[in-house]
């Protein structure tokens, strides 16, 4: 065990575990950030995408020891209250059926967005296409993503 | 499947006032029409075996809550619920709030998800509860204004005066509620719903989008404590010995702890428990059958080439017709196993105390799964509470318990509350799978192209019967021969989304495809003119409904132009599942020789489209599903053990590789019959014979992505 101070969602916060604990038990176990999820463990699903430093990273696979001073961003810190511009296009398009690998797209979408706010169709298809939506959103992630760029300032 | 038999008598129970005061409305489902109806409060309730379906309350301050009772797995049930109830209210849908009811056995009935059966269920019941509502409401607006009821209307949460004055719901929900529980109420005119048909936002969208916790894998409680559990990675193998002594000392391990052929790990975080897991030392040895999927494919073999098997239907007399034929067909088709792979593995929480037991968590089933529990912990199921969380998904996998029944055993013996977590791995290597299942077709046809003859067999690896054997085109052959043959398997199988038909549909659309190809025919009209002869001269019973069946036929192929697309190779595919009717057209393109596949068309009859967003949603989804494994889904076993154990070899159906897809409905005005399944099984047949019309392959097992015919293939990855 061993004592880390990590910058989530702009705090500071201390955790104490293993240098190996990745980010995506982290968040979930000791600090109560839920809302990033568990869908495989070895980066292949992308439940668990979180921002580090504004870049979309699949937060099981990255170990505590391995955050340093960077910058996370969780769901809950993309917006208090759901008014981020790509979470207001989710709720707008109704993209959701269970609902539980969207954190993870809204993640994937909001940094893609954020480096390029007017995506092409191929650009959108590179960055989606490593998060995988069991109940088949695809239709509506696309254009929720395409709405979603026309709302970025 | 559970009907509603109109002769039934429905009533309704007023539960009283609301903390905040208001109405509270019971409806009470009783098949005893001489039952009497008082008025109670919610604490008078019987404990006896009085159903409750489901709950609204009115508060004063005019919000209206309604309790939706069945698991939401993505379904949107807990959206489509309530819009039916909010309908009849007349209320305004901006007002209701929705919440998830946990398990209620006394208030509610059919509480589960599975067989696309709840809104075909609960339709009637839903309406004549905001119906009722709305009666009693127009009746405590009446007395106010000293007036017949009959002068009232209603709109958007107001009860309205001819002369125009207006009262609110929640304004009039307390005296509402001491008004005498109408026995008969007038229903909507269907032409009048203005909730109903609408593209309604699901409910927990916000809860979703912002990462708040919904889900069992979410859910913590104080002092609770985290479990994996190691299964024997084979199936047919039992546990030998364990050695959890380097386990135990690893930091943040509470307990290793052995129960049946489980070893679970205890500690404090998921990651702790994880590592403990890797140094765990178990053997096993052989307790039944080792098999592997060579195993199986000689078994296959050997059991299509049985004499005997299980008749499950037939008509005229097949083997004269066989001798007759001028042309006989005979295909075979592979459908493998399949992981349900849910996004959100399995999981549950339980604390059994001395005085009762707790368990919370995502079920498809929670009555059977409390029952279950109380079975196995023999005590008696009242004093079992269950929680409900929304499900990350289930296509089936949460139909059953075993995971429920692992945290109750778990926390019993370790005497402390504690959340039982399956990693990927485990979900695939220890689940329960779609059943593998080998078909073969034989159709005989006439000189002039007439199909006289028909046999299906189904061999199935713990699959029950693997046809329905009622399903077109039995009715429409004179002459048939349905059979099934199961071989039984320590690989353990459930229900996997559209149980059965999910491939079954394929296998016979394709083969259809064969068989309308070599009589010469159009495959539309082929179908079109089976089910004309079935019409008019019915071979054995038919269970299907031939006009909403060629509905959905004429509808995709309107809408898709069939046979006038000339760059565009179509296939073509319809089915019937769980009382609904889905056709669908594949439209498959070449480019530079390479098929690439462009769009879907699905037209669907599931009677009145409760939720225009929610039953697109149903559709799109099921075709992606439907899709994405007959594309690239199979569990192989190798020793008895999967060898498919995570998505990096488990490969599910990703954003690029899906097509445009156009989704109709037929609007018929027939009561809902159902949308959860029905769009899926006709899409891997559609996709095939698309595929054969641009390629000439034919595609006769599953995953197509993995067969020799697809080595020339590449499926466009174009959306």
């Amino acid at each position: 065990m061993a004592a880390y101070s990590i910058n989530v969602n702009g705090e500071s916060r201390s955790v104490d575990v293993a240098s190996d604990t990745p980010l995506l038990w982290v968040l979930r176990d000791s600090l109560g950030l839920v809302g990033t999820k568990y869908g495989c463990g070895i980066a292949q699903c992308g439940a668990c995408t979180v921002h580090v430093n504004g870049t979309a990273v699949r937060s099981c696979s990255l170990p505590v020891s391995a955050v340093g001073s960077s910058k996370i961003t969780t769901i809950e810190g993309l917006s208090k209250d759901g008014s981020h511009p790509v979470q207001q296009a989710w709720q707008e398009v109704d993209v959701p059926q269970c609902g539980y690998c969207q954190a993870g797209q809204i993640m994937q979408a909001s940094a893609l967005l954020a480096k390029t706010p007017k995506p092409t169709d191929e650009q959108i298809e590179t960055a989606m296409n490593g998060n995988i939506c069991r109940c088949g959103t695809y239709h509506r992630i696309k254009e929720a993503v395409v709405l979603a760029s026309s709302k970025m300032k | 499947m559970e009907t509603i038999s109109k002769t039934n008598r429905r009533d309704f129970l007023k539960l009283g006032l609301t903390a905040s005061g208001g109405l509270v409305l019971g409806f009470h489902w009783s098949n005893s029409s001489a039952l009497a109806m008082g008025v109670l409060n919610e604490a008078a309730l019987p404990a006896g075996d009085i159903n409750f379906n489901s709950y609204l309350s009115i508060s004063s301050d005019d919000v209206i809550t309604i309790f939706s009772p069945n698991p939401e797995l993505g379904q949107n049930i807990k959206t489509s619920f309530p819009m039916i109830v909010a309908e009849e209210l007349d209320a305004d849908w901006k007002k209701v709030k929705v919440m998830q009811a946990a398990l209620d056995t006394k208030k509610y009935e059919r509480q589960l998800t599975g067989g696309s059966g709840a809104i075909p269920h609960s339709w009637e019941r839903l309406r004549k509860a905001g119906a009722t509502a709305r009666q009693m409401l127009m009746e405590a607006a009446a007395k106010r204004w000293n007036t017949s009821a009959s002068t009232l209307k209603t709109d958007t949460g107001y009860v309205i005066h001819p002369d125009d004055r207006k009262l609110t719901y929640g304004e009039l929900a307390t005296e509402a509620s001491t008004i005498p529980v109408p026995t008969e109420v007038k229903l909507k005119d269907k032409k009048d719903f203005k909730i109903i048909g609408q593209p309604i936002h699901n409910v927990d969208n916000l809860e979703m989008i912002t990462g708040k916790p919904l889900f069992g894998l979410d859910f913590y409680r104080e002092g609770m404590l985290f479990a994996m559990i190691q299964r024997p990675a084979s199936f047919g193998m039992k546990i030998k010995s364990v050695d959890a002594t380097a386990a135990k000392a690893l930091p943040g391990i509470v307990d290793v702890v052995t129960f049946k052929n489980n070893v679970a790990i205890v500690g404090k975080s998921t990651w702790e428990v994880n590592k403990a897991r890797k140094v765990l030392k178990v053997e096993y040895e052989k307790e039944g059958n080792i098999e592997s999927t060579s195993d199986h494919d000689r078994m296959f073999k050997e059991l299509l080439a049985k004499p005997e098997a299980t008749v499950k239907r037939k008509d005229g007399d097949v083997d004269a017709a066989f001798k007759s034929a001028a042309k006989v067909i005979t295909r075979e088709y592979q459908c493998p196993f399949l992981s349900h792979a849910p996004m959100e593995p399995m999981n549950f929480f339980a604390h059994v105390r001395p005085d009762g037991v707790e368990l919370v968590g995502p079920s498809q089933t929670p009555d059977m799964a409390r029952n279950a529990t109380a079975t196995l912990l023999g005590i008696a199921p009242e004093k079992i509470t269950l929680e409900l969380t929304r499900l990350g998904g289930g296509f089936g996998r949460r139909l059953k318990a075993d995971y429920v029944l692992e945290a109750a055993e778990l926390s019993s013996i370790i005497k402390a509350p504690v959340k039982v977590i399956w990693t990927r791995e485990d979900d695939m290597m220890g689940g329960s799978y779609r059943p593998a299942v080998r078909y073969r077709f034989d159709a005989a046809l006439d000189a002039n192209g007439k199909l006289i003859g028909y046999k299906l067999r189904g061999v199935g690896i713990n699959s029950g019967n693997p046809t329905r054997e009622d399903n077109f085109p039995s009715g429409a052959v004179d002459n048939l021969l349905i059979e099934s043959v199961e071989h039984q398997s320590p690989i353990t199988t459930g229900a996997w989304r559209a149980p059965i038909t999910n491939f079954l549909a394929f296998a016979e659309q394709a083969f259809l495809d064969e068989v309308a190809l070599a009589a010469k025919k159009d495959p539309v009209q082929f179908r079109l003119e089976l089910l004309d002869k079935a019409k008019q001269s019915p071979a054995g019973a038919i269970k299907y409904d031939i006009d909403r069946m060629k509905g959905v036929i004429n509808l995709v192929a309107e809408k898709s132009g069939w046979g006038k697309k000339k760059d565009l190779a179509q296939g073509f595919s319809v089915y019937f599942s769980h009382r609904s009717y889905v056709a669908q057209v594949a439209e498959v393109e070449m480019k530079k020789g390479t098929p690439v596949l462009k769009k879907i068309f699905a037209a669907s009859d599931c009677g009145i489209v409760v939720n225009m967003s929610g039953a697109r949603q149903q559709v799109m989804g099921g075709i992606v599903d439907g899709l994405g494994h007959a594309l690239y889904g199979q569990v192989t076993f190798k020793d008895g053990a999967a060898e498919q154990r995570n998505f990096n070899n488990y490969r599910l159906i990703r954003f690029r590789e899906v097509p445009e897809v156009e989704v109709h409905f037929v609007d018929n005005g027939i009561d809902p019959t159902g949308l959860g399944e029905p769009a899926l099984p006709p899409t891997g047949g559609a996709v095939a014979n698309a595929i054969f019309k641009a390629t000439g392959k034919r595609l006769y097992n599953q995953p197509f992505s993995l067969q020799e015919e697809m080595k020339a293939v590449k499926l466009g990855e174009k959306m």
